[in-house]
């Protein structure tokens, strides 16, 4: 195992994120802040509670889920799409290093940058609502899992993508409608009869229903079912990945 | 003779096909060996499949049938020691501009798993003369320390082959000049170079070995003294006064050829030879009573050999 080449890759998408680090922080913050003030306090004031929860405290593990199935995408899918744009792509495939050690820096990175900013969100969300978390492990599993899973999937769209347009289509028609169907502002009970049904299909609402569980105990759907979605799609993601790795698909002609 | 005779072949290429999907035959059938410490142009037009050679080697490209070795270890089976001992300079230049030249260096250094050592980053950094621009951003450079600062990475990790896909492209005579300077010096440090290029006057200027390369197949491979020895010949024409049927018995000794229906005379001689024969064979014309109009000289270069090797292929 090349650990250095990981810790080379690791250290370089890193610093890609520090150089535009108000961008990186700021960005999400102000969303968070927006989402507070229309979703919280706008929509809030006529809801008040949900499953015995102020509506503002409930929307915050879907803000944070949502900001980190974005940031897990856009980050994962750029870093290793931006070296395919410039060229300098060619380095890391001459170089003594496997595929799994070219994921796991690029991953690594795009994940961590990912849960650096859920910590942020949820920090800023404190100034808004009266937060606890009941089970802050599960809390950290998920977040990881999903930063993880979604980081993953992002690579596969970043090695998929022969252009821009490309590189925002999946985030942009898939995953944004996903999360925002996936109860990230609102319960699943709260649906009229068959959307009730047809939510289940979304494999974000098990995401977000889990992670929500580890904050107020409440969800949408039994905690191990979240739990298994999420490791399905995780596996599901390192199956590509690996027939990617075995084919050479996209990476070498 | 030649030294490179008496080394063992550091890669070694064997009936190398290599067909893409679209159904292009990129290269067929190569075979050559590279010795270790020389420095081997690969000479041929664009798209004679000299950069798909170097993808081959460097594991950019998948081999659709033969094998490379690299240090007697396999591209394809044992590939991360293959790479371990190649350092690979790409013809486009591709940089992160962001990123400071002393990071992207230490960057690659890390990539090929080598620890860290400044000291050596500094060294190589020195001998490119891109010190006094190690916290400069790559977007702030000249093109020509961009293509440094890709020799730069790509000696990083102390590789024992250094593939320079057309490093003077496009480059103007004064750089190009310096990238010749910086390829001998690695050369005095015992880096194996392979360059490949389509200016001749760069083969002739820095080659140990010359191969053409042309429409994915290499049709020469020789030492470039040799090669030039045999090609650095020179052909005179003497246009005739009045047409002869054959050569005269009294010119027999000349390596002459009578062309254009007897209108001319081509003489085939030497230009490095202690006399050409010109006087005497000017001297024996007027004696044999043929006159000469006019005469030209023509030097069978090593472009003009190319080009009717590349030719003869097309």
């Amino acid at each position: 195992m090349n650990w250095r080449a990981v810790w080379s890759i690791y250290r370089s998408e890193m610093a890609r994120f520090f150089r535009t680090l108000s961008q990186s922080i700021i960005s999400p913050v102000i969303s968070t802040v927006l989402y507070f003030v229309v979703f919280g306090a706008a929509i809030g004031g006529r809801i008040d509670q949900v499953e015995g929860i102020p509506y503002g405290a409930f929307i915050v593990p879907g803000l944070v889920m949502l900001t980190v199935l974005q940031q897990s995408l856009s980050n994962a899918s750029f870093g290793i799409y931006f070296p395919k744009f410039v060229g300098t792509v060619y380095e890391l495939f001459s170089a003594p290093v496997s595929f799994l050690e070219i994921v796991l820096g690029f991953v690594g990175a795009a994940a961590t940058k990912s849960l650096s900013i859920a910590v942020i969100i949820i920090a800023t969300a404190a100034f808004f609502v009266d937060l606890t978390i009941l089970h802050p492990v599960w809390a950290i599993a998920f977040l990881v899992l999903t930063g993880l899973s979604f980081s993953l999937l992002g690579f596969i769209i970043g090695i998929w993508a022969k252009n821009f347009e490309q590189l925002n289509l999946i985030p942009m028609l898939v995953v944004t409608p996903l999360v925002f169907l996936g109860g990230a502002f609102y319960s699943a009970s709260m649906l009229p009869g068959v959307w009730q049904v047809v939510v289940k299909f979304n494999p974000v609402l098990y995401l977000i229903s889990g992670f929500r569980w580890s904050f107020f105990g409440v969800a949408d759907v039994p905690v191990a079912v979240s739990l298994g979605a999420i490791s399905l799609f995780l596996a599901l993601c390192l199956g590509v990945i690996w027939w990617i790795f075995k084919t050479g698909w996209r990476l070498r002609s | 003779m030649r030294k490179a005779a008496f080394m063992s072949p550091i890669i070694s290429i064997k009936n190398l096909t290599k067909t893409y999907d679209s159904g292009h035959n990129a290269l067929s059938d190569v075979s050559l060996d590279i010795n270790a410490g020389e420095i081997i142009a690969l000479l041929g037009p664009n798209g004679a499949g000299k950069t798909t050679l170097i993808g081959a080697t460097c594991g950019l490209v998948r081999i659709s049938s033969g094998s490379i070795t690299v240090g007697g270890f396999d591209v394809e089976r044992q590939s991360r020691q293959a790479r371990q001992m190649i350092g690979l300079v790409p013809q486009e230049i591709a940089l992160e501009m962001w990123t400071t030249v002393f990071d992207t260096v230490r960057f690659t250094r890390g990539l090929f798993g080598r620890a860290p050592d400044d000291a050596y980053l500094e060294k190589i950094l020195r001998s490119l003369s891109l010190w006094d621009k190690k916290d400069t951003k790559c977007m702030e450079l000249s093109g020509g320390m961009k293509r440094r600062v890709l020799i730069a990475k790509a000696l990083s990790h102390q590789p024992k082959v250094l593939f320079l896909d057309e490093p003077t492209a496009g480059v103007d005579v004064g750089l190009r000049r310096e990238m010749w300077d910086v390829v001998r010096d690695l050369k005095a440090e015992g880096v194996t170079v392979i360059l490949t290029t389509h200016y001749i006057e760069e083969a002739e200027e820095m080659a140990d070995r010359i191969g053409v390369i042309a429409k994915g197949r290499i049709l020469l491979v020789q030492d470039k003294v040799e090669l030039m020895s045999s090609f650095g010949r020179k052909v005179l024409t003497l246009q005739l006064q009045d047409p002869l049927e054959q050569v005269p018995a009294a010119l027999a000794d000349y390596d002459l050829e009578l062309g254009a229906g007897g209108h001319s005379l081509r003489y085939s001689y030497d230009t490095r030879a202690e006399r050409t024969g010109i006087t005497r064979l000017i001297s024996d014309l007027a004696q044999a009573g043929i006159s000469v109009r006019d005469l030209e000289s023509k030097a069978s270069s090593l472009e003009e050999v190319f080009l009717e090797l590349v030719e003869e292929t097309a």
